[in-house]
């Protein structure tokens, strides 16, 4: 029981995906242009991870060592199709705003780190233990990057206006201040966890 | 005999110090910015001063609840950043984006890299570029000259002459009737940037600062020769003869100012003679692609903050050590 939380805060704190392993970049810098647009692909991404986690791990046996990236892509690849199909299905606003980003978490190095990493040396429970917390701690980041983004640059969070928009600065929802954030954001956090 | 002192090299100090070469950049900039007074009244005034005082304030704070050193507010670069950034702003910008733009410059550009000496970019150029992307309606709404007759806030705006010119270059060759007379370029009686509008006092002060040894002459001849012969092949359609063109484009917008002020700051631009070379090279054949196919009516700030990126490299060229035995 102990090491299943240990396992689950892991993924949210000293291992957050983001601040912590700077892995999955492409998707933190480019989908959270608001608190909403990142919390939507937070949870996609914690979808996929952690049902290829179980699956992998239920299959780690059975799949040859020299094949087993190939293998995992296909795992990946397989859940990465279910979400976008249900997504383009249920959430057609937010599929359309995260685009070619969903179909990119095939290749999104969290995903396929941690089943090499984590699904293919554990056990069922802990594997979907671990998936979680790493989904929910890329979740957490992407939120908070997005919030802030969102905050400055338009000033509302999650839609509801805190202040008169027009005193938003602009370069906070472009690429820019994407990474101005990440690197301040990141700093902070790095900071904090070392005391 | 005791008194003989063994020690390396060098042992006489010019007495040149950086609050010393930053005094003498300001003086450099004043004519420049006497002819602003002039030609904005009010507005150039109050932008100054909300921005030296906010880079003042942003250093201390930083440097004293942050970082916790000695602020280092004596060495007179806070006050210089925060010239710079209001010459390279409009003269009707609210007050609150002045701020902004002070606490981005020193905060972002300068603070965060650990101060002074270590920022790789030109922290006033980080504070124009940032206001200028998140806040694009303000930064290009340009105040004609009106001497102090005219208001702060609501000041009569109107196009620049780089805005004719970029239609120009795209082949509306009928607008150059509507540049300013060459006279008016060169003494700065048009629309633009607080501090970037006389070509002339500029030049004074660049001249001023290259006899004076505060920086070489390389990087800005370097900008400006680029610059000419980039004119002289790509002329457009409309001008009488290339020359015209030449002196329009060297004469309009940030050119001066970027090329005796911006690019040849110490931290921002490379040591040896030839690496400077280079970097203005690049930065004068970036803004022409700016200009001529760029997005961006001006190109100067992109070009200097992207040739700053590229200082570390040219710093690899190395000077010849004193007494290197070259090999035939």
């Amino acid at each position: 029981m102990n090491n299943a939380i240990k396992t689950f805060t892991n993924g949210i704190l000293k291992e957050n995906p983001t601040f912590g392993l700077v892995l999955g970049m492409c998707p933190t810098l480019a989908t959270t242009t608001s608190a909403l647009n990142g919390m939507s692909m937070g949870l996609a991404t914690m979808f996929v991870l952690v049902c290829s986690n179980v699956v992998i791990s239920l299959l780690k046996n059975v799949i040859p060592d020299k094949v087993r990236i190939p293998a995992f892509i296909v795992v990946i690849a397989t859940f990465v199709s279910i979400l976008q199909l249900l997504m383009q299905a249920y959430v057609p606003a937010i599929y359309a705003t995260l685009g070619l980003f969903i179909p990119l978490i095939v290749v999104n190095c969290i995903v396929l780190g941690r089943a090499e990493a984590f699904a293919c040396k554990n056990n069922v429970g802990l594997s979907a233990i671990d998936g979680l917390g790493m989904g929910l701690g890329f979740t957490l980041s992407l939120t908070v990057i997005g919030a802030i983004r969102e905050l400055l640059g338009t000033g509302a969070i999650f839609g509801a206006h805190i202040y008169d928009g027009q005193y938003g600065a602009l370069i906070f929802v472009l690429a820019p201040g994407a990474f101005i954030c990440l690197g301040y954001i990141m700093a902070l956090v790095q900071k904090l966890l070392k005391k | 005999m005791n008194k003989l002192i063994v020690a390396p090299a060098p042992h006489a100090h010019s007495g040149d110090s950086v609050s010393k070469n930053m005094l003498l950049v300001i003086a450099a900039l004043m004519p420049a910015y006497a002819v602003s007074l002039a030609a904005f009244g009010w507005g150039a005034l109050i932008t100054t001063l909300i921005s030296i005082a906010a880079c003042c304030l942003v250093e201390w704070l930083i440097a004293k609840f942050l970082l916790k050193q000695k602020p280092t507010l004596c060495d007179c670069s806070a006050i210089l950043t925060g010239l710079l950034l209001a010459f390279n702003l409009p003269s009707n910008l609210p007050w609150w984006l002045v701020v902004i733009g002070a606490v981005v410059a020193i905060g972002i550009g300068k603070m965060t890299f650990g101060g002074l000496g270590q920022n790789p970019f030109n922290p006033a150029l980080v504070g124009r570029v940032f206001l200028l992307i998140a806040y694009p309606v303000q930064m290009t709404s340009w105040p004609l000259p009106q001497g102090f007759a005219g208001r702060y806030v609501d000041a009569v705006t109107g196009a620049t002459p780089l805005a004719a010119m970029k239609q120009i270059v795209k082949g509306n060759a009928d607008l150059v009737s509507q540049l300013p007379d060459l006279k008016d370029a060169l003494f700065g009686f048009m629309g633009g940037s607080l501090g970037e509008v006389s070509a002339i006092a500029l030049l004074a002060g660049g001249i001023f600062l290259i006899c004076m040894k505060v920086i070489t002459w390389h990087i800005p001849v370097s900008i400006l020769a680029t610059i000419a012969l980039f004119a002289w092949i790509a002329t457009p359609e409309g001008f009488a003869c290339s020359h015209e063109y030449i002196l329009y484009t060297l004469l309009t917008g940030g050119i001066m100012l970027g090329a005796f002020f911006m690019a040849t700051d110490y931290v921002t631009s490379p040591m040896t003679n030839w690496g400077k070379v280079i970097f203005g090279i690049g930065i004068g054949l970036i803004v022409m692609v700016i200009r001529t196919w760029g997005a961006y009516p001006e190109g100067m700030s992109f070009a200097i903050l992207i040739m700053n990126a590229t200082v570390p490299l040219l710093n690899k060229i190395r000077p010849k050590l004193f007494g290197e035995v070259v090999k035939k």
